[in-house]
């Protein structure tokens, strides 16, 4: 018999607010975390704004012991900070440093698009170079592995079940939402510890300014400038930030009298190989298609049961062929096609961090009964124009949602869809 | 610089790598850094590091090897900065 798999707790760093209360406000309200990034100005990068939370590291300080603070960068902090939130949301306890017990039943699956490259580009480039390695010290190997946001939080929390750092670009917080839940329908955990985090450092945004996708023409319109579904959408905009989720199985989160906050109902992730005008960076159509059908059909539903699409949708070219899949997909057409939002207008495209950040607005969104506006698309795309009533401008309080979808496309031709089901208790 | 103030910046350094705040409390040149204050010693690196950073000397791995007690700390760093 599989376990049902439940959200029992969430926790978020994002560009926007920091903590799942914040979050759901600022998302309410339609606040941008978007701002003028003086590094990109500084160093030449086309791009000139970048969303970075705020104030993380006052949190980390009076959160974590000062000897792990040194071995901790960016992204470490943020997961850490998103985690512990997570793990108190959950009503679990954090186990005491000197407590030597180990929480078998308990893993983690938080991911990274580029992982350590602050900590790589800061230290480890230039004091190698200069000859200077001794100069490196003992923290900087698990700073600058891929894996090293999971192990991080596998020690803060004790945990004994399956720890590891996935990475699908994009799609990567979806993927690890994904993964854990098999695990635990497997019967192979209770509960995981899922989400995603990236740092924000000019250097990992470097690449993309490069071949031009991030967008420039509203550098000095900050909160204006990640413009999904518009006419004048010209890129993205990068992010950063950490989004975990506990997801726990039905029977353990019952057993313990925990609060469950939304269902995982269906997942799904596959790749469109390249192909069918996929390349590595772009969807295969087809394949974004069949992720989307597979996702249903695990959660046992139809296009028709969907009352809200949280998207990938990053203000690229790829923002209207998106719409359309979705529609295919969903077999809803203009007029039918149910609430389509972005969450990256507010917060930027997070990488290894997006999936896990928007899951959690998935989760508030469900849980509440609202969808947040997808801002700055007042000037709807041309083609996307046919469902223009699905696009939310404003708050919409929809009291009767019960079933979000998100997926996220990532460069590779990746994909991930979950579905996440208001608990009905 | 007098033995006491590299005395103290010498525990000042350490105190972050600390794991027994009671052997901390009770700080002396005899306290063992590695049993009785319960320094990881993975993170010696990062200790003399420190070290060598504040006083602005450079410390040798074979120096590194005789020091087990915190005052062969500060008698190494008072021969370093001479």
């Amino acid at each position: 018999m599989t376990e049902r798999v439940v959200v029992t707790g969430m926790g978020v760093v994002a560009p926007n607010a920091n903590g799942t209360q914040a979050f759901e406000t600022a998302l309410r309200k339609g606040h941008s975390g978007l701002r003028r990034n003086e590094a990109m100005i500084e160093h030449g990068f086309g791009c000139h704004v970048a969303g970075v939370p705020q104030g993380v590291d006052a949190l980390a300080e009076s959160s974590f012991d000062e000897e792990v603070l040194l071995a901790m960068n960016q992204s470490h902090r943020y997961t850490a900070v998103a985690a512990l939130e997570a793990w108190l949301d959950a009503g679990l306890e954090r186990p005491a440093a000197d407590d030597d017990r180990v929480d078998w039943d308990t893993g983690a699956i938080l991911g990274t698009g580029i992982g350590g490259m602050d900590t790589t580009a800061a230290k480890v480039v230039p004091l190698v170079n200069a000859k200077k390695v001794r100069r490196l010290g003992s923290t900087s190997v698990e700073q600058v592995m891929a894996s090293g946001i999971s192990a991080r939080v596998s020690g803060l929390f004790a945990l004994g079940n399956q720890v590891t750092t996935n990475s699908s670009a994009c799609s990567t917080g979806t993927e690890a939402v994904a993964d854990g839940c098999r695990r635990i329908r497997d019967g192979l955990a209770k509960r995981m510890l899922c989400g995603g985090a990236e740092a924000a450092s000019h250097y990992i945004w470097a690449g993309f300014d490069s071949m031009r996708v991030l967008s420039r023409p509203f550098n000095d319109e900050p909160e204006k400038a990640s413009r999904p579904m518009s006419a004048s959408a010209a890129g993205f905009i990068p992010g950063s930030g950490a989004g975990v989720l506990v997801l726990e199985s039905l029977s353990s989160a019952l057993e313990r009298g925990a609060t469950i906050r939304a269902e995982v109902a269906g997942v799904a992730v596959n790749c469109g190989g390249h192909r069918g005008g996929g390349s590595m960076t772009a969807p295969n159509p087809s394949g974004v298609a069949r992720c989307i059908a597979d996702c249903l059909t695990d959660a046992g539903l139809t296009g028709a049961d969907v009352g809200a699409i949280n998207g990938h949708l990053t203000a690229t070219g790829a923002d209207p062929k998106e719409v359309g899949s979705w529609s295919r997909a969903l077999g809803r057409g203009p007029g039918e096609l149910p609430w389509i939002t972005s969450t990256k207008s507010m917060i930027g495209h997070g990488l290894g961090a997006a999936g896990a950040l928007e899951c959690v607005a998935s989760v508030l969104m469900t849980e509440r009964g609202f969808v947040h506006p997808s801002i700055n698309c007042e000037d709807v795309h041309p083609e996307i124009e046919p469902f223009a009533s699905s696009i939310p401008h404003e708050l919409q309080e929809l009291p009767e949602l019960d079933t979000v979808i998100k997926a996220g496309f990532g460069f590779g031709d990746v994909n991930a869809t979950v579905i996440f089901r208001r608990w009905q208790g | 610089m007098t033995e006491q103030e590299v005395f103290q910046q010498v525990v000042k350094i350490l105190t972050p790598y600390v794991k027994n705040q009671e052997a901390l409390d009770q700080v002396a040149m005899g306290t063992n850094i590695l049993e009785d204050l319960k320094v990881n010693s993975a993170r010696l690196v990062d200790v003399v590091l420190a070290f060598e950073d504040e006083f602005d000397i450079e410390i040798a791995d074979e120096d590194v090897d005789k020091v087990n007690a915190v005052g062969d700390a500060v008698t190494l760093i008072l021969q370093k900065v001479g």
